[in-house]
């Protein structure tokens, strides 16, 4: 059903590193993230999982600055993000700025998130359109193209609302590719799903995997990790518990928690 | 109506051999009769019928007159005045209303604390109070300058030239109407779902575009319905700018009436149809904008009129049909 054609890298794109180093965040008095170190290397597929509020959302809303670390700081490309290195200090970036650092980031949201009184084909195209990136003819092009690439080639003139879950969520990943990123990070893209609807996602996802992007994917799908994931990283109170390629930290699970975890939801 | 065969089982024992009912899931079920709106909408029905027969044929009304002025030259100039001064503060106050409901939403304590006073303010003061205020303005600030406050001024204009009567009720009604609007748009952009804010935002798109593009055109779905509550309110509102010697529609009957005191009602009649005119008027683009903006938001759009009215026409004839079946 989705097109092959998303094996061919997207032509311009180098995938991303992505570096978290020492990240720290609080809400409130609540300690959601508690000095979380990783390194995403170009091309890998990670996957995060664990436990509800553990911390696995925030930790990709860290990472395009959707959310403020209070300690710690996020890299790709080795570009710092959302702050500026001033001597020895990280200074807050522009609004400006950080909304262009985030052009280059794709994100791809549990519940969808598309605007819904644009057609599909206005959704994809609006961010090269409005960053400037490409004129109103060309992003549409890009758009059409990327839309045949999820499998949604009829689908440009119909508002999201007309769409089923798993066709909204195939929009968003081609609105997200629309960017041009270098690492697309994506928030539990199945959980609002029904079960039927979830193959069609994964297969985008999948194709996008053996493209050479880099990804990092939270999700509760544990057999799709271990098909895809170069590596699995469990996290639990807000802290890396273990990580390591799919074969060991989903087969032989070093540490009880992650045991206890795996154990139900397996 | 007669009622189907199959359903006269007065009959306690075994039905005539020469009607033979029929299997039950072939029947049709017969509707519930409702007495009770029978009644009420006969003795509605009355009530309205003597309401029109008062309207037509007591005399008090003077129909003849009515007609008479109903488009005379200076009424339709008090409508002109009318519509000019709710056509210039729906759209001052307006812009007012999104400036004031951006502040109430920023995230500076002292814009947001300005807005809120004015808000507070200007819906506590009556708007003749306001529009008497200014008609006095004149008499309290000889001359309106432009610079630093208690330091020298950049530019300054007689104020006398600027406060014409006209200038003054659109500004006394923009004043009050930006209060009310900036609360019916805070809530359109409040009712605009969290996600969208972050899509945009997790898209690099640039702020004042998030906004026009995004978030505005997406609150403007409950902004509509509010707002034109609030134009229809100000529609009326300006028959207050008699006050300041203003003739609009309101102004111009109440003048001619004193001019021709036996002709008050029907004068009063004229205003009150071209009052309802221009609110229906209203109501009719209100249907189109909020049919417009709706875009997305439902699968399918509500239908027009028209299209209401052949769906209509459409499921009548196929119910006399299925009646004539049966």
């Amino acid at each position: 059903m989705t097109a092959k054609t998303l094996d061919e890298p997207l032509a311009d794109v180098e995938p991303a590193t992505v570096e978290v180093h020492d990240v720290h965040k609080w809400y409130g008095a609540h300690r959601v993230l508690n000095g979380i170190d990783l390194t995403v290397r170009p091309g890998e597929v990670t996957v995060i999982l664990g436990p509800s509020g553990s911390g696995k959302s925030t930790l990709l809303r860290v990472i395009n600055h959707l959310e403020k670390p209070e300690i710690g700081h996020v890299s790709v490309n080795g570009e710092l993000i959302g702050v500026k290195r001033q001597g020895d200090r990280l200074k807050e970036l522009s609004e400006r700025a950080i909304l262009t650092q985030r052009g280059r980031i794709g994100f791809v949201f549990q519940n969808f998130n598309l605007f819904p009184h644009l057609t599909v084909l206005d959704n994809v195209a609006a961010a090269p359109v409005a960053t400037g990136r490409l004129g109103r003819a060309e992003a549409q092009e890009l758009a059409r193209e990327l839309l045949v690439r999820v499998g949604l080639a009829d689908k440009t003139g119909a508002y999201p609302r007309q769409l089923s879950g798993g066709q909204q969520q195939r929009v968003a990943i081609a609105r997200a590719l629309a960017l041009r990123p270098g690492v697309i990070l994506f928030d539990e893209p199945t959980s609002a799903l029904d079960p039927e609807l979830v193959g069609e996602v994964l297969a985008v996802i999948r194709d996008l995997a053996t493209s050479g992007t880099t990804l990092v994917i939270v999700t509760h799908e544990i057999g799709f990790a271990r098909e895809i994931a170069d590596r699995v990283v469990f996290i639990d109170g807000g802290k890396i518990v273990e990580q390591g390629p799919p074969s060991e930290v989903l087969d032989k699970p070093q540490h009880e928690r992650t045991r206890d975890f795996l154990s139900k939801v397996l | 109506m007669s009622e189907p065969p199959g359903l006269t089982v007065a009959a306690p024992e075994a039905p005539p051999a020469d009607k033979p009912s029929k299997p039950l899931t072939a029947q049709r079920v017969l509707p519930l009769r409702r007495p009770g709106r029978w009644i009420a909408t006969a003795v509605v029905l009355i009530l309205v019928a003597q309401f029109v027969h008062g309207l037509t044929t007591n005399p008090f009304y003077q129909w003849d007159r009515f007609g008479y002025w109903f488009l005379r030259p200076n009424i339709l100039d008090g409508l002109l005045i009318t519509l000019e001064v709710a056509a210039y503060s729906a759209v001052l106050g307006l812009l007012g209303g999104i400036l004031l409901a951006l502040a109430r939403l920023s995230k500076s304590p002292v814009l947001r604390a300005v807005s809120w006073t004015y808000v507070w303010a200007l819906r506590s003061i009556p708007l003749i109070v306001v529009l008497l205020f200014l008609y006095n303005f004149s008499a309290l600030y000889k001359t309106l300058s432009v610079g630093v406050p208690f330091g020298p001024a950049f530019f300054s204009f007689d104020e006398s030239k600027l406060a014409t009567d006209m200038a003054v009720a659109v500004i006394g009604l923009s004043l009050n109407e930006a209060a009310y609007a900036a609360e019916v748009v805070r809530g359109g952009i409040l009712s605009v779902d969290q996600g969208q804010h972050e899509a945009a935002a997790a898209l690099g798109l640039p702020k004042t575009y998030q906004f026009t593009r995004i978030v505005f055109p997406q609150a403007l779905r409950s902004i509509t319905p509010n707002y034109v509550n609030q134009l229809i309110g100000l529609i009326k509102s300006t028959s207050l700018v008699f006050y300041v010697s203003l003739l609009d529609l309101f102004g111009t009957a109440q003048s001619m009436g004193s001019t021709y005191p036996g002709d008050i009602v029907p004068l009063l009649l004229v205003a009150t149809v071209w009052y309802l005119i221009l609110t229906s008027v209203v109501s009719v683009i209100q249907f189109y904008v909020e049919r417009y903006f709706a875009r997305g938001a439902t699968r399918s759009l509500p239908p027009t009129p028209l299209q209401k009215l052949r769906t209509g026409l459409t499921d009548l004839r196929a119910r006399i049909r299925r009646e004539a079946a049966v």
